[in-house]
């Protein structure tokens, strides 16, 4: 591209304004701890946070273990305790639901943007349903689906579809009719545009559905295995806390966290690489 | 009122719509046609009912009363002969410069061979001095380029009509400037009968062959002018008497009409006043 042309925004300003000779080298390594502050800094703050409630003598001591027990439990759940498999068999039930309910999520909510007249109907009734929290459908559930993977996947799907397609067609109607405008006196079909603008201009909805469906399913995850399960991060806080393991708890928890916190991450670097022709507002 | 080679024909045409305060009138029986290879520009208040007008030549929009006739036969639908651009742009953020350009072509409408179509691209990417943006997304563009994007793209499948609703409103005064020389440089090469909307008297003096001068709503034509300015035409007009004159002239008549607009706007708030209370 020639550096002639002016409208071309930021990016490029920036290297010829160190006016030190040793300037841009600290720049950036003052640059790179900065990144590296914000990376850890708030897990230094929760630790430290934990340690302080820890030895503030608020709680009694056994009440709260301490970061270093709790990280001793998960390498020794890690070594022969089967942690990889619950975290298999959780992550593979939340999968199943997100895929599920955003497959199921992404057409409705859909439909539900397009016609208005068919979201005043359905409305009043999907918030309904979704202001139900799935622990309190359990029972329910045991009885049309038993007590198998079945269950814990209906809980999860439950929770992703209300979830993700209020976000898909609160999404889908605020489209522009200008693209559609502009197509139509362009030439193009129903179907062209449908394939043409629509489509494109939903994919921006469908992933932040997808990302919203899988942060309920993680929140939900523990309710779901409470329905007689065996293994899964929910069904080993459940069997702790039984037996008053709070170390273990305190695990299962983070375990959880943590790999919503990765799968977030990821899913939000797809999006960013499919959606690079979206305009950000910092 | 037709007189034989007049492709676009409004007769006699009004347009009410229903609002929650009632029906709203905003054209009212309103004649006139456009000829092969005219420039017409609308100029008058806003919200007078311009691009009620538009929109029905457009095909989003049918008259309540009367017709608009292509060719004498009544308007139904968009179609890709009748370009339109808009104060937005429109342009697709999700494709990039060249495929913006490329999109009408790909289209059943206006279909061409994939290598045609590269020709095509290649020539409004240049025309359109945008060639170091072919890969580009819009996001990256300026308001000026984005409206010449939007230029290009309605070029490309070579409508006869091109229907413009206030496209350079949205620009500074400078890139306006250029982007007027811009157009009437484009259809210098390749004419189009054009129907402009603006605000700016001096945008359609320099631009129109027609100036139709449009009431406070309801619309009606209050004045028909002819452009006696010949094309091409240069920045040089802009400075020359009679171009002065006429403009002077021209916005008397406009500024009239907004401030009717004005006093109707006053006498409506009276009237919801009075029934309030």
């Amino acid at each position: 591209m020639s550096s002639s042309s002016s409208a071309r925004s930021a990016p490029v300003a920036s290297p010829t304004t160190g006016n030190s000779p040793g300037g841009p080298p600290r720049k950036r390594l003052a640059g790179s701890l900065y990144r590296l502050a914000m990376l850890l800094g708030p897990w230094i703050l929760v630790i430290a946070l934990w340690y302080g409630l820890r030895y503030s003598g608020l709680f009694k001591p056994n009440l709260i273990p301490t970061p270093v027990a709790v990280a001793e439990r998960f390498w020794q759940l890690l070594v022969d305790g089967n942690l990889l498999l619950h975290a298999y068999m959780s992550t593979q039930r939340v999968f199943l639901g997100v895929i599920l309910g955003t497959a199921c999520a992404v057409p409705v909510g859909f439909l539900l943007g397009w016609y208005r007249g068919l979201r005043r109907f359905m409305d009043p009734l999907i918030n309904f349903f979704r202001a139900l929290p799935p622990i309190a459908l359990i029972p329910l559930v045991i009885v049309y689906f038993g007590i198998g993977e079945t269950a814990k996947v209906v809980i999860l799907f439950y929770a992703a579809f209300f979830a993700s397609v209020i976000v898909m067609y609160e999404g889908i109607s605020q489209i522009s009719p200008l693209y559609i405008r502009v197509a139509r006196t362009l030439g193009a079909t129903d179907y062209e545009i449908f394939l043409r603008v629509i489509i494109p201009l939903a994919v921006p909805h469908s992933l932040t559905a997808l990302r919203v469906a899988l942060g309920v399913a993680w929140a939900t995850l523990v309710a779901s295995e409470l329905v007689a399960a065996q293994q899964g991060l929910g069904a080993v806080i459940q069997e702790a806390s039984a037996y008053f393991q709070l170390d273990t708890i305190y695990m299962g928890i983070i375990c959880i966290g943590f790999i919503a916190l990765v799968m977030d991450i990821a899913l939000r670097a797809l999006s960013q690489r499919l959606l690079s022709w979206q305009e950000r507002h910092h | 009122m037709s007189n034989g080679n007049e492709r676009i024909v409004f007769d006699h045409v009004s347009k009410v719509f229903d609002t929650e305060n009632g029906p709203l009138q905003v054209v009212d029986d309103v004649s006139f046609g456009v000829s092969d290879g005219e420039f017409v520009a609308l100029v008058g208040p806003s919200g007078c009912g311009k691009t009620t007008m538009l929109n029905m030549v457009a095909g989003f929009m049918h008259p309540s009363d009367g017709t608009v006739t292509l060719d004498g036969e009544p308007i139904v639908g968009p179609s890709a002969d009748r370009g339109m651009m808009f104060q937005d742009y429109g342009v697709f953020p999700w494709l990039s410069v060249e495929d913006n350009i490329a999109f009408g072509l790909k289209l059943k409408a206006n279909r061409v061979a994939a290598e045609r179509r590269r020709q095509i691209v290649d020539h409004y990417v240049e025309l359109m001095g945008l060639g170091d943006f072919r890969k580009a997304f819009p996001k990256t563009l300026s308001g000026g380029m984005r409206q010449r994007l939007a230029l290009a793209r309605a070029y490309a499948v070579e409508p006869d009509f091109l229907l413009m609703d206030e496209p350079f409103g949205a620009l500074d005064a400078q890139t306006r400037t250029s982007m007027q020389d811009l157009l009437l440089g484009v259809m210098g090469e390749v004419k189009k009968t054009v129907m402009l909307i603006t605000h700016s008297v001096e945008e359609a003096l320099y631009l129109a062959s027609k100036i139709l001068v449009i009431s406070a709503r309801p619309s009606r034509i209050r004045r028909v002018i002819d452009v006696p300015f010949g094309y091409p035409r240069t920045e040089a007009l802009r400075d020359s008497s009679e171009f002065s004159e006429l403009r002077g002239e021209v916005r008397e008549m406009v500024m009239r009409e907004y401030a009717a607009q004005e006093d109707q706007a006053r006498s409506n708030r009276r009237k919801q006043v009075g029934q309030a209370q």
